[in-house]
Parts: C-alpha cells; sequence; structure tokens
C-alpha cells in the first residue's frame, strides 16, 4: 500500500454543462484544487435531470476529463442539486433542561437540534440540510454555544434546505449508474456561497446569487449564519428562449447572439443599432435590432432580480445584507449585470471570485465552476469532520499530533 | 337593574357572592361537566343542549333541552338559527335558573348549532337578570371548515354584544401549545382544559382570599358594558426559579400572540395563586416584569393563597383589547344584520340568509368586460401602462381570452415542468408579461 493524499470531488450536473472539480486536502486541512473536467450538458432541464441516458454520459465525460488532469481515480463525488423543488425555511427547535442543576449539556443540545428538524414536510420531501443558526436560552437570543450555560429551556433556529425526494433521486442515480459512490449530496447554492464568500464576508452580511443556465439560486448570510437560501427555476436558457421567441431566431442562434451581443442594460446609445446575420456563405440574411436583443435580456434579468429582492424584502433580510452582493454562475458574464443587480438591490454588487482556494488559479477563476468549487471544500470540511471525529488506525496518531500542533 | 351592586363596590361584600355556570352547546356542557367533576363543583352549574344526549352526561350539573319542541331532541344540524329559537322558546326556566346570581360565566363552542345560537341569548338574559355576563368561548379550529369559522365569526360578534365581555380561546392556536402527534381527543380536551383554566382563574381570584384582594366590584368595573374581546393565558410553574419560569411560560404562550396581546390591552386582569410560601417578592417581581410588557392599559393585580398549592405559583391572566379590530372589519354590518336577540320568535330575519345574499352581491360587483375584441385591445394598451401587479394578471388572463393568440411558444421548456411563481408562468418571456411593445 502506498500513502495517497486524500482527494474531494465536486460534481455539479448543470443545465448547460457537468463540471467535476478535483481537490486535493494539503497537510494544513486547507484545499488544493488539482483537476477539472467538464462537458456540456444535454439531459437537463432547469438544473433537473429529464435524460438520464445523456446526463450519464456526460457525467462520464467530465469525470474522465478530471481524472486525466488530476492523474487520479475517483472514485467518489459530493453531488450539487438544484432546481426549483428545492425549498429552504426557518425553524426553531425547544428543549426543556431537564437536569437537576439546569446546566445545559451536550445531549441537550442534540435534542433541541433533533427537535428543531422535526418539521411537517409532505411524505415525498426530503430534508437536504438542518444547517444551525444561533441557540436562545430562556428567550435569551443570539447564543452561539450553550454547553455549560445554565436555563430551565433551550432553543435553536435551523435554516432546513428540503426538496421533493423523487426528483433528487434522479440525478443520484444516474452518477450511481456510473459505479461512482456519492459522498453527500448538497444544495448548490449553498456550494456556490462557500466557494466565494470568507468569514469576513459571511459575518458582515451577504448575498449570493448563482444564475445558472436554467436556475437561480441565491444564498443569503448574516452574522456568520446562513439566513435563508432559494431557488427560482429560471436562468441563462431563459434569456436564450426569449431571444429566440422575441427576434424570430433559432435557439441555437440566439444563444450566440446572447453571447456575442448580449448586456444587462439599454444604453440609450444603442438606440438604432442592427446587427446583421449572415448564413453560411456569409450573406446577409436577416438584421436584428441592438435595442430589442438587449431589452428582452434586461427586463428578464431584471425581474430575476426583483423577484429575490422581493422574497428578501418579506422577511426583512436586505438590510442584514452589509457586504453586498456576489454574483456568480454563467450568466454573471453579462455585460452589465452588477449594474442593473445594484438598481433592484441598492447594494454594492461585485462579482464573486473563487479566490479561497488555491491550485489552478488562472483555469478556475470562472463563474460556472463556483458550485463545483464549493462542492468540493464542502467534502474538504466533512473530510476534516470526519478525521476528527473518527480517526481511522493508520492516521489516529499523527492526526492526534496534528490535532495538538498543527493549529495556526 | 339590580340595585344590590353597589354595596359591592363599597369593597366590604358582607353577603357572599353568587357566582353561576351554563354550559351551552356540546362543548360548553363538556367544559361544564369536566368542572364539575374538579374543584369547580361548587358553583350551581347548568347544562343546555338541543340534543338530548346530554341528559346522559355523568354529571351533577342541572340539564336542560333546548327547542325539544323544534328538534326532538336532535340537535340543531348546526344552524344557529335554530339555536336561537330553540332558547327563546324557553327563556323563563333560563331566567330562573339566573336570578340571584352576580356573575355567571356563559362556557361554549362557537361554530356549530347550539353554542352558536344560544349562547348569545343565553348571556343576553343573564345580563337581563342582573348578573355580569362573561362568555368565556372556544373557537373552531380551521381544519373544521369554512362553514364552522364563518358561523364562529358571527356568533362571536352577537356574543360580544350580548355579554359583559368573551373571552375567547382560538383553538387553531392550540397547534402552537400541542406537538403533533397529539391524538384528537386530547387536541379537544385540551382545548377543554384552557376553558377550565379561564374560568378557575378568575373564581379563585374572586373567591380567594388574597394578599391583594380583587373582587367583584374590579372585575365589574373592567367588564361590565365594555363589550370586549378578551384573551387569557395561564401558566403554573413550580421549584426554585418558579417566577422567572412561570413569567417565560406565560409570556411564549401562543394565545398570548408572543406578548403582543398584553402590549395592546388596555385592562389586563391578573391573577396570581400561590401557596402559603408565596412571598410578596415573588409578587413584586412578576407584577414588575408584567408592567414592562404591559405598555398602554391599566393592570390590575389580585394575588391569592391557596394552602393546598404550596411551592406552585400559577398566574392566570385576562387582557380585554380595545375594540379596535371591530372597527377594521366589516363588523358593524354583521351586528346589524343579526337581529338584535330581543324579541321573542323574531326569526324571520335569518341573518345567514342575508349574509349570504351580501356576498353574492359583493361577488358580482365587477362584471366581466365586454369582449369585442377592439374594446379589449384598447384596455390592454391603457393597462400596459401601469405596474400594478393585479393589474398585470388581469391584463394577461385577459390577454389570453381574446387575442386568441398564437400560443406564446414556450420554446425550449414546451415539454418541461412550468415555473410558476406567485401566478406567474416565468417561462413565458418576461417582455411579454410585462407588455412591453418591440416596434
Amino acid at each position: 500500500m502506498f500513502e495517497t493524499t486524500p482527494i474531494v470531488v465536486g460534481l455539479d450536473i448543470g443545465t448547460s454543462k457537468v463540471c467535476a472539480v478535483v481537490g486535493e486536502i494539503n497537510d494544513s486541512g486547507g484545499l488544493n484544487i488539482v483537476g477539472v473536467g467538464q462537458s456540456k450538458s444535454r439531459g437537463v432541464r432547469k438544473g433537473e435531470v429529464v435524460d438520464a441516458t445523456l446526463a450519464g454520459e456526460d457525467i462520464r465525460n467530465a469525470i474522465v476529463e478530471a481524472e486525466q488532469m488530476a492523474d487520479t481515480e475517483i472514485r467518489s463525488v459530493y453531488l450539487g442539486v438544484t432546481g426549483g423543488h428545492i425549498r429552504g425555511l426557518n425553524n426553531r427547535g425547544f428543549h426543556p433542561v431537564v437536569s437537576n442543576d439546569r446546566e445545559i449539556t451536550d445531549d441537550d443540545v442534540q435534542d433541541v437540534i433533533k427537535n428543531a428538524r422535526a418539521i411537517n414536510l409532505p411524505a415525498e420531501n426530503k430534508v437536504l440540510h438542518v444547517i444551525r443558526q444561533l441557540f436562545l436560552v430562556d428567550g435569551q437570543d443570539g447564543i452561539v454555544n450553550p454547553v455549560g450555560m445554565f436555563g430551565a429551556s433551550v432553543a435553536v433556529d435551523v435554516h432546513v434546505v428540503h426538496g421533493n425526494l423523487n426528483r433528487l433521486q434522479n440525478p443520484i442515480r444516474a452518477v450511481k449508474n456510473l459505479q461512482l459512490e456519492i459522498e453527500d449530496v448538497v444544495f448548490s447554492g449553498l456550494a456556490s456561497s462557500l466557494a466565494l464568500l470568507n468569514n469576513h464576508q459571511k459575518e458582515m452580511g451577504s448575498l449570493v446569487i448563482d444564475i445558472g443556465a436554467g436556475t437561480t439560486e441565491f444564498v443569503v448570510y448574516s452574522n456568520g449564519i446562513i439566513k435563508h437560501t432559494g431557488v427560482i427555476a429560471v436562468g441563462g436558457d431563459h434569456l436564450s428562449n426569449d431571444l429566440a421567441y422575441g427576434l424570430k431566431v433559432p435557439l441555437s442562434r440566439a444563444e450566440q447572439l446572447k453571447i456575442d451581443h448580449g448586456s444587462a442594460l439599454v444604453e440609450p446609445e444603442i438606440k438604432g443599432h442592427t446587427i446583421t446575420l449572415t448564413n453560411d456563405l456569409g450573406i446577409p440574411e436577416k438584421t436584428i435590432n441592438l435595442e430589442h436583443l438587449r431589452r428582452i435580456m434586461s427586463l428578464r434579468l431584471g425581474e430575476i432580480f426583483q423577484l429575490i429582492a422581493k422574497e428578501l424584502d418579506q422577511s426583512d433580510l436586505l438590510s442584514h445584507v452589509r457586504e453586498g452582493v456576489f454574483l456568480t454562475g454563467g450568466c454573471s458574464r453579462i455585460p452589465g449585470i452588477e449594474t442593473l443587480a445594484n438598481q433592484s438591490f441598492h447594494l454594492p454588487v461585485t462579482l464573486g471570485k473563487t479566490n479561497s482556494i488555491s491550485g489552478l488559479k488562472s483555469a478556475l477563476d470562472q463563474p460556472e465552476f463556483a458550485a463545483a468549487i464549493g462542492l468540493a471544500r464542502f467534502g474538504s470540511f466533512e473530510m476534516r469532520k470526519r478525521s476528527q471525529e473518527k480517526p481511522g488506525l493508520q492516521t489516529t496518531i499523527t492526526q492526534t499530533f496534528k490535532n495538538l500542533f498543527g493549529r495556526s | 337593574m339590580r340595585e344590590s351592586i353597589p354595596d359591592l363596590n363599597s369593597g366590604s361584600s358582607s353577603q357572599p357572592l353568587t357566582i353561576k355556570i351554563i354550559g351551552v352547546g356540546g362543548a360548553g356542557s363538556n367544559v361544564v361537566a369536566e368542572m364539575q367533576r374538579s374543584d369547580l363543583g361548587a358553583i350551581p352549574a347548568l347544562i343546555l343542549h338541543t340534543n338530548s344526549r346530554i341528559l346522559n352526561l355523568d354529571t351533577k350539573a342541572q340539564k336542560m333541552v333546548l327547542g325539544a319542541r323544534r328538534t326532538h331532541g336532535l340537535g340543531t344540524g348546526g344552524d344557529p338559527e335554530i339555536g336561537r329559537a330553540a332558547t327563546e322558546d324557553q327563556e323563563e326556566p333560563l331566567r330562573q335558573f339566573c336570578q340571584g346570581a352576580d356573575l355567571i360565566f356563559i362556557v361554549a363552542g362557537l361554530g356549530g348549532g347550539t353554542g352558536t345560537g344560544a349562547a348569545p341569548v343565553v348571556a343576553r338574559v343573564a345580563k337581563d337578570s342582573g348578573a355580569l355576563a362573561l362568555a368565556v368561548v372556544a373557537l373552531p379550529f380551521d381544519f373544521e371548515g369554512n362553514r364552522r369559522t364563518k358561523q364562529a365569526q358571527v356568533g362571536l360578534v352577537n356574543l360580544k354584544s350580548a355579554a359583559d365581555a368573551v373571552i375567547c380561546l382560538p383553538n387553531q392556536k392550540l397547534f402552537h401549545i400541542l406537538d403533533e402527534q397529539t391524538p384528537v381527543t386530547e387536541t379537544f380536551a385540551a382545548s377543554n382544559d384552557l376553558m377550565t383554566q379561564g374560568v378557575r382563574g378568575i373564581w379563585q381570584m374572586l373567591t380567594r382570599t388574597g394578599l391583594i384582594n380583587v373582587d367583584f366590584s374590579y372585575l365589574r368595573s373592567v367588564v361590565h358594558d365594555r363589550h370586549t374581546e378578551s384573551m387569557f393565558a395561564s401558566a403554573e410553574a413550580r421549584g426554585e426559579a418558579r417566577v422567572r419560569e412561570v413569567l417565560d411560560r406565560l409570556v411564549a404562550s401562543p394565545l398570548l400572540e408572543e406578548g403582543r396581546v398584553l402590549q395592546e390591552s388596555s385592562d389586563v386582569l391578573v391573577s396570581l395563586v400561590g401557596g402559603p410560601d408565596l412571598t410578596i417578592t415573588e409578587v413584586n417581581k412578576i407584577m414588575e416584569q408584567l408592567n414592562r410588557r404591559v405598555t398602554e392599559g391599566q393592570l390590575i393585580l389580585g394575588a391569592a393563597i391557596d394552602p393546598t398549592q404550596t411551592g406552585c405559583i400559577r398566574l392566570t391572566i385576562v387582557a380585554s383589547r380595545p375594540n379596535r379590530d371591530l372597527a377594521g372589519q366589516s363588523v358593524p354590518e354583521l351586528s346589524r344584520l343579526s337581529p338584535p336577540p330581543t324579541l321573542k320568535g323574531e326569526i324571520e330575519a335569518p341573518f345567514f340568509d342575508e349574509l349570504t345574499v351580501n356576498l353574492s352581491q359583493s361577488r358580482f360587483k365587477a362584471p366581466p368586460p365586454a369582449t369585442t375584441p377592439e374594446n379589449t385591445e384598447l384596455l390592454l394598451q391603457q393597462l400596459n401602462g401601469q405596474s400594478d401587479r393585479t393589474r398585470r394578471h388581469s391584463s394577461k388572463r385577459l390577454k389570453q381570452e381574446m387575442f386568441n393568440l398564437e400560443i406564446v411558444s414556450k420554446g425550449r421548456f414546451e415539454k418541461s415542468e412550468p415555473t410558476i411563481h406567485h401566478g406567474e408562468d416565468l417561462d413565458v418571456p418576461t417582455y411579454i408579461r410585462r407588455g412591453v411593445v418591440l416596434n
């Protein structure tokens, strides 16, 4: 047996492309990206697998490419899931402290979290994540760790992300058919936010919007905890479709127009500008009004931001976002999108950078990869947690020493 | 009415206070039967129901079947009108029962036939005979259906105008107290139990010898002729930290809407019952905390000792909100619709009929627009300029009806599940939904 560095793989099955990211966990526990594989995605609509055969092929291509690049064999992946059926909600669990001296113990904390998990969901729904927010002891708010405190009752707020079980099963089955293990299933909006935000940004309050081809995911952090998550099943595909319909061009042409001439803003100076489309022989075929193109895109993108802003406004979350809005996903490449987002949110808007990762820097700092990188990051956290919980035989001693001295 | 009240107001009540309980309808009878088994058994009680099954109830309370001639003892079938008429037939024996009482509790569950229809009549009879009529009612669960909810609301309005005060227990809020696994029977039992607690809290406050006395005159001054809707909550705690716990539990009670009720109340009656070991510091602490929460209204405290309750504090509060809600809703209209239950046999104006007539009228207020294509096109153009969401909706609907459009193709989303968000199909291009014209 030879010693191998542990690897984690994030697999994001997107609507336009499948992306696999291979990360190595280095000695200090950080994540080092060593390989990326991607493939065009054909079997996915609005973030959900609709053609398992095609999706399977695309996943295999992406995995193979990533294996070659990282020069390793991928056995298991962290799988990102999304889709309009996924919902996030906040729940509160209560638990009376039973011990005589009213000191809150670890068991109480476990119990209260268990109570908070128990939410009333339709039978076909499955809970993806239960993310701990803050504890309350006897109604006193904002307690990070209640163990050792005294109180009559302890409560905890959690953020629960859940989705339709059957629809979650589709990508899982597609991956399992390729003889790949699934370590964990992660909501891709959560993954993107992990890739983009550092602790400071989470603390200050940030809104991450990942506009992919099929879906738009958004996550709100405030005071370092997740306050809200959501999915709108609208994305870049809708832009192309709108253009195809509005400009009366085929979908593939609309896609290309979006990439070449697209913008989120309708500047006054483009009035009257036209684009001439040519056929294969270079003969002019059709002219398109640039203003129309931009207006169709601008309205659609603006609507996405307004829907998000409205949803967040309802729970009064926008005021907690002090650091700003971070855009990622393929659509964040559209010129002028920051300005448009700024008009909807009235907050500073920046394009997210996956800068908290080391490795193939230039190749990776692209918005399309955010979710996959975030998945690998999630994996590295999990891995670290696991190794701390139950150290294997071989690693016990080294790990112990690392735990003792390795903290910097 | 009765002039023996003023000498109670002086505070030195020589003659003992007479309290009576009347349980109306199914829920009311059950609660009263329950009370009779508990420490409230000493209070004279009467059970009224249109269904003769109550005669089988094992209780020492008096029983009276209403409207035997009308319903043959088979109940009202959920029609409050029958419940009301049946009670009015038997006002005389009812009046006899009420005779001589200072305070009459009327316990009922609203939403059904008997409770909803009869309780206002009973309240009126009780009030006419000189007593203070306090109604303690449960409002139905949402799952009991729309009709019961509506009936209950109308019944509540009637009851409010008839009784001095109504203490409400919206059963729906019990869901926050009970955990999800609770069987149905226990859920109703919990509701009954809470109503019992409400009555007991007031009864204890009035009858126990107190550290701080609240006598009948106080209660009367708070509720007499106010016709308010009150909420109540009660909590109990024992042990070292009982003061803090009892307050925490009280404020956490969903019946108080996270303490909001306390803030908005104009009068809050606090009944504190403790064992012989209750100290004045504890009373002080509780009152300090409550005072802080009741920002607007006046607080009336009664603290009493119950020798059997050593080590325990029980706090019951009755908070009356000013009738502001009533002004907001179209309730005046409702109460006008319901005949003030004064005249015997005045049943020719069944208020539900009028109510439904009224509803259906309002439904017909917006006639469908004329649908000549030119007209609608014009209308559409006008509407397009407006950003109002509802307008947009209606314009969209219009568009579909009249344009007989080349159906907006959803292109590549044709076969996938539509993305419906707040009633809008987001797969349709935004510019089409917003009616932006590309020329």
